[in-house]
């Protein structure tokens, strides 16, 4: 029993993990409607561009605010060298655009700060939490708890910044309508440049936290992937759906690649989160927290 | 000047429908392909034949497939590479486990089972669409190649997963030389091209266009939209898996799944873009830009390494790639999102009119 | 005897049996009624128009005719086959055709292309035969070529019949959806605001082109209009619609001077 609560947990983290991820998808998608293939690739550039720097003997802090200014000015670059020319196209071409920028933002990346992988350490150890595995062997790293606990504030933060502030209230009115916005004299291409910045710090957390689960290295642009499943179960509009999509993802990938995988050879978790998502589409294709579309002729 | 249209009638809408209403444009298409298939595998070498032309012909073969579901019936696929794969091994299958099974026969096994399993994972475009599609192929994609990988039958119990591709033979002849294999793909890409161009101007390709751009005005008119999406998905794993069982045959030679990942699916995808989508002659110029593309830039850079006498590691050419494709991706969907196709085509109407402006 | 009286003697012979009976049909998306308890019929050869205040749910109406909206209740009886919700292929199989408000052209295609898709349901060939193309799949389509040509001339279109769709004008757009509409030879044919957006001479050629589809080939038209004029000038009969309730039919004459219509929707002229 005490194992299968320790898979969950490891489960569950990791969909926090997930869910950091995704919410940088859910935030371009909410204020402009593209799905930004390249977040994955902002994951990683942002991940590298920190541990490049602290590995040249910066100081943290230092390191965190010059790349967490480099984020902002690349989210602000994107929105007007991509998508301000493409503002009126259908979503499946910038899909596909965001699919070329992912490529463009790994070369450079790997141009800039080379191939090789780096470890990135940020002050709290990976090591079973003491009490926890004392008194009730269960093993359940730190630096998970350390990540979730970002995760929440980050979220409480997006919350707040949301509902409660003026730009916030713009961003929303945008998610709603590009037209209406426009009519009632918001400025669309700030809030966009705002909306890719706000995305670009979003990377960085989450670029930051996967580095130190899982290096800092090329195969972090296939977390963007993961996230899709995320997206479908949570809904690409809503934060707390990416947060419930990612727990119920990372928890069911990890079970099944325990219980199941032994039975089929393993390798199970390449695969299982589409399935998955796939599956959850048929049969709800809006998601848990997403609204459901009415074509009308 | 020379290219005047002036003189050439259609007195009949059968000469209105031809793949190629002008003169001109005959005439160069027949001597190409007399040129390709006569002059090429005589004069060509070694290394333009098996790693240059041959690739080029099989990926334009995938961009084709690829083209057919998502330029002309409109459904996003990123699995290109997975029905590669299937048709790669279960033509290996085929010609292992079926006696007497010709090459050819075992390449159009190969397409079928492709076709098999891109109907099953078309299954969810009858209620998903466009984005929510992609991720239903990216399930295909990841689980196709982890069979693959995990069950050993495809494999004839390999320990890695490596297969070996057997000779091809074709009536009776073995094909062994590069340009014998070269031959071979060009008969098979050129006649899977013209059924292509066949579909895409008939009723079918009709269909999957009208389902593309509103598939409910197409159901109102009377197009089974169901039966359209599902034969868009089959016909399309069809080529991509002929392509896949040709590029385990006439290219590679020895091949693990490792060969047909998300980057492949992702760099059909960028020929399709590139070359056009929605166009048969598209599909060929994507593949010849991508497949020329970096053999020009290592060109590039040697010329630049004795030049500035440093040495450019291959790393930095390969993310300068990387960042072209991506960054010409991006180009075209902005300036020209009809790609290549669309600016040959324009670049015919101004030599209609050569040497005058307009 | 009188012109009126005359016209309406040849409207009788040229008006035949029901053909199409609208029975209590009731429609709601979530909480909004679009169509309450709507009853009416249509008779073969006729020209039906339905009109009404905006909202009034006349496009509902033509949806559910041909199978778009599945009504919650009530049924529409086309001829001997009763049913309560069909499929739009289903609807174009029995012979009902339809254009759209927003048009729903293939912008995609040219002219040509998206005529011929209306010929789509009388097309055999198989794919495998289209992918061979000698043979049966040329004859068939040199044959579908040659009836959607005669639709291109009788709608006066041939100059534009390699132009992609996406790049018409607005009035040449309605005119290629009639077109496709008219290619698959309809026994009804449903028009939703054939004429919205459109100049006078453009109105003209249309009505033109509707009266002569009704004349010489008899289809059954049902239009929703909102230019009175017209709707008054060509149609036998007209339905009323008002929030989703038919509050008049009858013919022309006898909705004009009906009270409800007039304080729902015609108003009175001073």
């Amino acid at each position: 029993m005490n194992f299968f609560f320790e898979v969950v947990a490891g489960g569950l983290l990791a969909g926090v993990m997930y869910a950091l991820v995704a919410l940088g998808f859910v935030l371009i998608y909410k204020a402009s409607g593209v799905f930004n293939f390249a977040q994955g690739s902002m994951v990683f550039f942002a991940a590298l561009t920190f541990v490049s720097l602290t590995e040249r003997g910066w100081n943290l802090w230092l390191a965190l605010a010059v790349t967490l200014v480099v984020m902002v000015l690349m989210g602000i670059a994107i929105e007007r060298l991509v998508l301000r020319p493409l503002v009126n196209q259908p979503p499946i071409t910038l899909l596909m655009a965001t699919i070329g920028l992912a490529f463009v933002l790994e070369g450079i990346s790997q141009l800039a700060w080379g191939s090789q992988p780096h470890g990135l350490e940020l002050g709290v150890p990976d090591v079973p939490i003491e009490w926890l595995s004392q008194k009730w062997n269960i093993s359940v790293s730190q630096f998970d708890v350390f990540a979730a606990l970002v995760a929440g504030v980050l979220v409480a933060a997006l919350a707040v910044f949301f509902q409660k502030t003026r730009i916030g209230r713009a961003l929303r009115a945008v998610a709603d309508d590009h037209q209406a916005a426009l009519a009632v004299g918001i400025p669309l291409q700030h809030i966009w440049s705002i909306v890719w910045a706000v995305a670009g710090f979003v990377a960085l957390v989450a670029g930051l936290m996967w580095g130190v689960r899982n290096g800092v290295q090329y195969a972090l642009t296939f977390t963007a992937l993961k996230a899709l499943p995320v997206l479908i179960l949570g809904g690409f509009e809503s934060i707390a759906g990416a947060i419930v999509g990612g727990l119920i993802i990372g928890a069911s990938e990890k079970l099944a690649e325990v219980y199941v995988g032994p039975f089929v050879g393993g390798g199970i978790e390449s695969w299982f989160a589409y399935v998955i998502a796939l599956l959850f589409l048929l049969v709800r294709p809006e998601g848990l927290f997403g609204e459901k579309i009415i074509d009308r002729v | 000047m020379l290219y005047r249209e002036a003189g050439q009638f259609k007195s009949s809408y059968a000469q209105d429908q031809q793949i190629f209403p002008i003169r001109q444009d005959r005439i160069a298409f027949a001597a190409l392909m007399l040129f390709a298939l006569a002059v090429v595998p005589v004069i060509g070498d070694q290394y333009w034949l098996s790693a240059i032309l041959t690739p080029f012909l099989i990926l334009s073969l995938a961009t084709l497939g690829l083209n057919i579901l998502t330029g002309y019936a409109g459904q996003l696929s990123l699995g290109t590479a997975a029905f590669m794969a299937v048709g790669a091994f279960m033509a290996y299958n085929a010609e292992l486990r079926i006696p007497h099974m010709p090459s050819l026969g075992s390449f159009a096994i190969g397409g079928l089972c492709a076709a098999a399993v891109g109907i099953v994972f078309g299954l969810p475009s009858l209620r998903i669409k466009g984005l929510y599609l992609a991720v239903a192929t990216l399930a295909c994609q990841f689980f196709v190649l982890w069979a693959i990988n995990r069950i050993g039958w495809f494999s004839n119990n390999s320990s890695s997963g490596v297969i070996t591709a057997q000779r091809v033979e074709v009536l009776g002849y073995d094909l062994q030389t590069p340009a014998a294999k070269y031959v071979l793909t060009l008969c098979i890409v050129a006649l899977m091209a013209l059924a292509a161009k066949n579909l895409m101007r008939s009723e079918t390709g009709r269909a999957f266009m009208a389902v593309r751009d509103m598939d409910v005005a197409a159901g109102v008119v009377g197009i089974p939209i169901m039966r359209t999406k599902l034969l868009a998905f089959g016909i399309s794993s069809f080529y991509c898996g002929v392509a896949g069982a040709l590029y385990a045959y006439c290219y590679l030679g020895t091949v693990e799944p490792e060969a047909f990942t998300l980057d492949l699916s992702f760099l059909v995808l960028f020929m399709m873009i590139i070359g056009g989508a929605g166009s048969i002659l598209g599909s060929f110029l994507g593949a010849a830009f991508i497949t020329l593309f970096p053999i020009f830039l290592n060109l590039a850079s040697k010329q630049l390494e004795t030049l500035l006498q440093v040495e450019i590691p291959h790393a930095i050419v390969s993310n300068v790639e990387a960042i072209i494709f991506g960054g010409l991706i991006i180009f075209f969907l902005i300036a020209e999102p009809l790609g290549l196709a669309r600016l040959w085509q324009i670049a015919k109407e101004k030599l209609r009119l050569w040497p005058f402006p307009h | 005897m009188s012109a009126p009286e005359l016209q309406v003697q040849e409207n009788l012979q040229r008006v035949g049996e029901v053909i199409l009976s609208v029975q209590g049909v009731s429609l709601s998306f979530g909480g909004v009624k679009a169509l309450q308890d709507v009853s009416f019929d249509v008779r073969e050869r006729e020209v039906r128009a339905i009109i009404g205040p905006n909202g009034a749910g006349k496009s509902s109406m033509l949806n559910v005719l041909n199978g778009v909206y599945h009504p919650q209740r009530g049924r529409i009886a086309l001829r001997e086959h009763v049913f309560s919700g069909m499929n739009p292929r289903r609807a174009a199989e029995l012979g009902i055709a339809r254009t759209f408000q927003n048009i729903a052209l293939f912008r995609g295609m040219s002219v040509l292309d998206n005529l011929m898709t209306g010929r789509n349901l009388k097309m055999r060939a198989s794919f495998l035969q289209h992918a061979i193309w000698l043979g049966a799949a040329r004859r068939e389509e040199l044959e579908h070529r040659r009836a959607v040509e005669e639709i291109i001339e009788f709608l006066e279109i041939p100059h534009i019949r390699r132009t992609p769709v996406g790049k018409l004008p607005y009035g040449l757009q309605k005119r290629v959806e009639l077109g496709r509409a008219l290619a698959a030879e309809p026994s009804i044919l449903l028009l939703d605001e054939p004429m919205a957006g459109m100049n006078l001479e453009e109105k003209q050629d249309m009505c033109r082109f509707i009266l002569d589809v009704n004349d010489h080939f008899g289809t059954t038209l049902v239009l929703i209009e909102h230019d009175m004029g017209v709707v008054m000038d060509i149609s036998d009969r007209v339905v009323v619609l008002d929030y989703g309730r038919k509050i008049a039919d009858g013919t022309p004459a006898e909705v004009r001077a009906n009270q409800a219509v007039i304080d729902a929707y015609l108003g009175v002229s001073h």
